[in-house]
C-alpha cells in the first residue's frame, strides 16, 4: 500500500512541478494571468504532494515497515522513535525527499510572499525553483526511489550508522539542507533577472534577507557539524578537510563573498556580472557538493550509496552551469558596470580584496578536494592531499581575511583620506600592537600565535571603537543614556551593526581555532587501576574498568578521576561502544568542557580482564571559543535580518515601559 | 553573441568532463596484498560442533566466505548462490567454508537455517580470522587454490558468473 501510493505521489509531484514551471513561463510570455494563477496553485499542490510523500515515509519508518528497503536499511525495531524519524535523512533516498520538501516549501513561501509584487520577474523565479524541484523528484522517481520494496521482508532492519545515533544528528543535516536550499532563492531571482533583462539591482534587494538567512543556516550547519564531530567522533578534532566537509565549506565561501560584493553593487553599481557569477557558483557548488557525496567518485567517510544518481547529478550540474553562465554571457552587454574604482585605499577595494581572498580559499579547497581525481586523470596514479596542504594555504589567507575584516567596515567609500585612516585605525593598531607585545612579554613566542592575536585584537579594537564613537555621538545629540543609545544604534542601523557583531563572532572563532590547534597537548598512556598520569596542570587517575548493556549496544568505560593539584575536579568516563552489527567499536568520548580549556579523554584500548587501559588525554585550550564565536555570529545575523516591524514593536514597548 | 562571451559558460566544460571521468574509476579499488600469497591459517569451531581448519583442507580448492546475519542485503543476496555452488561442485572436490563475524549466535543460527546451509560455517571469536584476512566489510570471499594460495578476492555480493568462473579456475589448477 505505502510503496505504491508513495511512488505514485512522487510521480504526481513531478508532474505538478513540471506543470508549474511550464505554466509560469507560458503565462509570462503571453501575459496570461489565468496561467500564472494556475502555476501558483500548482506550486502549492506540489508542496502538498511532497509533504504527503514525506509523511508516508515517516509513517513507514516509525512503524518499522521493513517491506520498504529504505526502512530496512535505516532503522531497527529497537531504535528510539526520534532516531526512527531521523532515518529520513539517514541515507540517500530519504535525504533527497527531505531536500525536495524544503525546496518545495521555500518555493511556496516565495510565491506566497511575492504574489502581489515583482510581477515581471516572479513567473521566472517560480519556474526556476520548480525546475530544481522537478530535478530532485526525477532522481527519486527514476533512480533513488525511497519507496522501493524488498522481498523477502527482513525480520529486523540494519539501523542507522551508530555515529548518527546522537541528538545532534537530528539538527546538523537539517541546518545544512536549509542553507543549501536557501541559496536556491537568490539564484532563482538572479536567473529571473537575466531572463527578463531587468538587471538593475532589484534582484539583490529582494533577496538580501533570503541570502543572509541561507548563509546563517549554512554557517550554523558547519559549526554544528564541527561541534558534533568534536564531541562524538573521538579523535579530538572538529574539522578534517574531508570531501563532504569541503562540500559545505565551498558554497559558504562563495556565499560569503556574495554577501559582501553585493554591497559594492548597491553602492557603486559595479561588479554586476561578478555578483551573478558568484550566486551561480554558490548554487553550483551546492549541487557539486551533493554530487560529490552521492556519486561515490571520491572516497569519504560520509559517502552515500553509488548508482545512477551520480550521473543524474552531474548532468544537472552541467545544466546549471551552462544555462546560467550562458545567460550571463547573453546579457553581458547590458551588464556594463557604471562605476569605477576611485582609489586603492577605499572600502570598495577592501571588499574586492576580501572577494579575491575568499575565492582564493575556495579554489584551494576545490583543488584539494578533486586532486585525487585530477592526478588519476593526468598521471594515472591516485594521490590525495591532506590536512597539511589545506592548512598551509588557508591559514595565511585566513589571516589576510581577518585583517580585511578590521579594515573593510571602517574605511571610507571612494577615497579614504589620511584623516579617515588615522581616526579609525590608529588607536586599534596601537592597542593591538601593545596587547601583542604584552603577550610576548608574558612568554608567547610562536609567530603564528602572535600574528593571530594581533590580527584578531585589531579587528576587535576597530569594532569596539566604532561602537563607542557612534554610541557616544548618539547619546550626545539625543540626550539618551549610554545603554539606550547603544540599543537604538543597533536597531536603527541593524545591517551595519549586525554585520560588525558577525565579524566579532568570526574573530572569536578564529582565535579559538588558532589557539586550540597551536597549543594542543596530547598524551597517551597505558595505566593499571589506581595509577595516575600527569598532563599540564592536571592529574588523571584511572580507577577501574566497567561494562554495561545499553538498549542498542554494549558500553565499556573507564572511570577516571581528574585532579588539579590535590583537589578533585571531575569524574570522566570515556568508553567504547560495541554494536552487534558493526565490526569495530565506536568511541564514547568524555571531557570536561570549560571556557578556558577542555580536558578531553578517549579510551583507546583495554584489557578484557580490566587489568589495564590505554587512555588518550588531550588539553584543547580555548576550544569553547569556537562554539561561542558561532553563537555570536548567530546573534549578529539575527540583529541584521529581524523584520523591521517586529523591532519597531519591541522598541515601542521598551519606550512605553520606563514612562 | 561573440566568441569571447561564449568563454564564460565554456569555462565549466573541462570540470564537467573531469567529473564524468570520475565515474570510470573506483575509489574503493585497493588490491588485496594477499592475492597470490599463502592464505593465513585458521582453526575454528563450527556451529555444528565440528572443527574446520585450513591445514586439513590443504590440497583441495576452497571458497572462504565471510558473512554476518546483520549484513543486509548483500549477504542475503549471495547466500542462495553459495549453497547452490556448494551442492553443484562438492563432488568435484571443492570445499566451502563460511565464517560468521561480529554476530549474535541466535541471529547467525537463524540465518543458517533460513538458507539451509550444508557447508561448514563457524563463528570467528575475537575476529581473529577476519583480521588475518584483512576483511574490511562483509561479504568478502576468498578463492584459495590447492596450494593454499589466495587466487582471487571478491568484495561485495557474489554473482553467478563470477563464482562459476573462479570455481572452474580453482578446480582446473593442480
Amino acid at each position: 500500500m505505502i510503496p505504491t501510493l508513495g511512488h505514485f505521489v512522487l510521480f504526481l509531484a513531478l508532474g505538478m512541478s513540471l506543470y508549474a514551471a511550464g505554466a509560469a513561463v507560458y503565462g509570462a510570455r503571453l501575459g496570461r494571468e489565468d496561467w500564472l494563477a494556475s502555476s501558483r496553485n500548482a506550486v502549492l499542490a506540489n508542496l502538498c504532494l511532497v509533504t504527503l510523500a514525506m509523511f508516508l515515509l515517516e509513517y513507514a519508518l516509525i512503524t518499522s515497515d521493513f517491506s520498504l528497503r529504505y526502512v530496512a536499511n535505516n532503522s531497527t525495531r529497537g531504535s528510539l522513535t526520534r532516531y526512527k524519524i531521523a532515518g529520513l535523512w539517514g541515507s540517500l533516498e530519504g535525504s533527497i525527499l527531505l531536500w525536495v520538501w524544503l525546496q518545495s516549501l521555500f518555493s511556496a513561501l516565495v510565491v506566497a510572499r511575492y504574489s502581489d509584487r515583482h510581477q515581471a520577474v516572479m513567473p521566472y523565479v517560480q519556474a526556476v525553483l520548480q525546475a530544481i524541484c522537478a530535478f530532485f523528484l526525477l532522481v527519486m522517481t527514476f533512480a533513488a526511489n525511497p519507496f522501493a520494496t524488498v522481498f523477502p521482508v527482513p525480520p529486523d532492519g540494519r539501523g542507522l550508522n551508530p555515529l548518527l545515533e546522537v541528538t545532534d544528528m537530528l539538527i546538523h543535516p537539517l541546518l545544512l539542507y536549509l542553507g543549501y536550499v536557501g541559496f536556491s532563492v537568490p539564484f532563482a531571482f538572479a536567473m529571473a533577472a537575466l531572463i527578463t533583462g531587468r538587471l538593475s539591482g532589484e534582484w539583490l534587494k529582494n533577496t538580501r534577507r533570503w541570502t543572509v538567512v541561507a548563509w546563517l543556516f549554512l554557517t550554523g550547519g558547519i559549526f554544528y557539524g564541527g561541534w558534533w564531530s568534536y564531541r562524538t567522533l573521538g579523535w579530538g578534532g572538529y574539522w578534517a578537510w574531508d570531501p563532504v566537509e569541503n562540500a559545505s565549506f565551498m558554497p559558504w565561501l562563495t556565499g560569503t563573498a556574495f554577501i559582501h560584493s553585493v554591497m559594492i553593487q548597491e553602492r557603486k553599481g559595479m561588479l554586476k556580472v561578478w555578483n551573478l557569477v558568484l550566486i551561480t557558483l554558490t548554487f553550483a557548488l551546492v549541487i557539486f557538493g551533493t554530487f560529490l557525496t552521492r556519486s561515490g567518485i571520491l572516497g569519504s567517510v560520509h559517502a552515500f550509496a553509488e548508482g545512477p544518481v551520480g550521473m543524474l547529478f552531474l548532468g544537472f550540474l552541467a545544466l546549471v552551469l551552462l544555462f546560467s553562465l550562458g545567460l550571463v554571457a547573453y546579457r553581458a552587454d547590458r551588464l556594463q558596470g557604471h562605476g569605477e574604482l576611485d582609489s586603492v585605499v577605499s572600502r570598495e577595494s577592501a571588499f574586492l580584496l576580501n572577494n579575491v581572498v575568499l575565492i582564493g580559499i575556495c579554489f584551494t579547497v576545490f583543488l584539494g578536494t578533486i586532486f585525487p581525481l585530477l592526478t588519476e586523470a593526468i598521471r594515472g596514479t591516485k594521490i590525495s592531499v591532506g590536512t597539511p596542504y589545506f592548512n598551509r594555504v588557508s591559514v595565511p589567507l585566513g589571516m589576510a581575511l581577518l585583517l580585511l575584516m578590521g579594515i573593510g567596515p571602517l574605511i571610507a567609500w571612494g577615497r579614504a583620506s589620511l584623516n579617515n585612516l588615522r581616526r579609525n585605525f590608529l588607536k586599534p593598531l596601537v592597542t593591538a600592537a601593545a596587547a601583542t607585545a604584552l603577550l610576548w612579554a608574558l612568554g608567547v613566542r610562536l609567530a603564528e600565535a602572535l600574528l593571530a592575536f594581533f590580527c584578531g585584537l585589531f579587528v576587535v579594537a576597530t569594532i569596539a571603537l566604532e561602537f563607542w564613537t557612534a554610541t557616544r555621538a548618539r547619546a550626545g545629540t539625543t540626550g539618551e543614556g549610554f545603554l539606550q543609545a547603544f540599543a537604538a544604534l543597533l536597531l536603527r542601523t541593524r545591517r551595519r551593526y549586525g554585520g560588525l557583531i558577525v565579524h566579532l563572532g568570526v574573530v572569536i572563532a578564529i582565535i579559538g581555532i588558532a589557539v586550540s590547534s597551536i597549543y594542543k597537548v596530547e598524551h597517551e598512556v597505558t595505566l593499571k587501576p589506581g595509577e595516575r598520569m600527569e598532563i599540564g596542570p592536571y592529574t588523571v587517575q584511572f580507577n577501574d574498568l566497567q561494562a554495561g548493556e545499553r538498549p542498542t549496544h554494549i558500553l565499556v568505560w573507564a572511570n577516571l578521576t581528574v585532579l588539579k593539584g590535590s583537589t578533585p575536579l571531575a569524574e570522566l568516563k570515556p568508553g567504547q561502544r560495541f554494536y552487534p552489527n558493526q565490526q569495530s567499536p565506536f568511541a564514547s568520548v568524555d571531557a570536561r568542557y570549560h571556557w578556558s580549556e577542555d580536558l578531553y579523554t578517549i579510551l583507546s584500548t583495554f584489557e578484557r580482564d580490566g587489568s589495564s587501559a590505554t587512555i588518550k588525554v588531550m588539553i584543547n585550550p580555548m576550544m569553547a571559543w569556537i562554539w561561542i564565536g558561532g553563537g555570536v555570529i548567530l546573534l549578529g545575523v539575527l540583529v541584521a535580518v529581524l523584520p523591521e516591524r517586529r523591532l519597531a514593536m519591541l522598541t515601542a514597548r521598551a519606550k512605553a515601559q520606563p514612562a | 553573441m561573440t566568441w569571447k562571451k561564449l568563454l564564460i559558460p565554456l569555462a565549466s566544460v573541462p570540470l564537467i568532463l573531469l567529473l564524468a571521468y570520475g565515474f570510470r574509476t573506483d575509489p574503493k579499488a585497493i588490491p588485496s596484498p594477499l592475492v597470490q600469497k599463502s592464505a593465513p591459517g585458521f582453526r575454528l569451531k563450527a556451529f555444528d560442533g565440528g572443527e574446520v581448519s585450513l591445514a586439513e583442507l590443504k590440497g583441495k580448492p576452497l571458497v572462504l566466505n565471510f558473512w554476518a546475519s546483520w549484513c543486509y542485503p548483500a549477504c542475503y543476496e549471495e547466500a542462495p548462490l553459495l549453497e547452490a555452488t556448494w551442492r553443484k561442485f562438492k563432488d568435484q572436490g571443492l570445499m566451502m567454508v563460511g565464517v560468521d563475524i561480529q554476530d549474535k549466535e541466535a541471529n547467525a543460527r537463524e540465518f543458517l537455517q533460513r538458507f539451509g546451509f550444508t557447508f561448514p560455517n563457524a563463528p570467528d571469536p575475537g575476529s581473529k580470522v577476519s583480521i588475518d584476512y584483512g576483511v574490511y566489510g562483509v561479504p568478502e570471499t576468498f578463492f584459495i587454490d590447492r596450494q593454499g594460495r589466495v587466487a582471487y578476492k571478491h568484495v561485495g555480493a557474489l554473482t553467478p558468473a563470477l563464482v562459476e568462473a573462479q570455481v572452474q579456475l580453482l578446480l582446473k589448477g593442480k
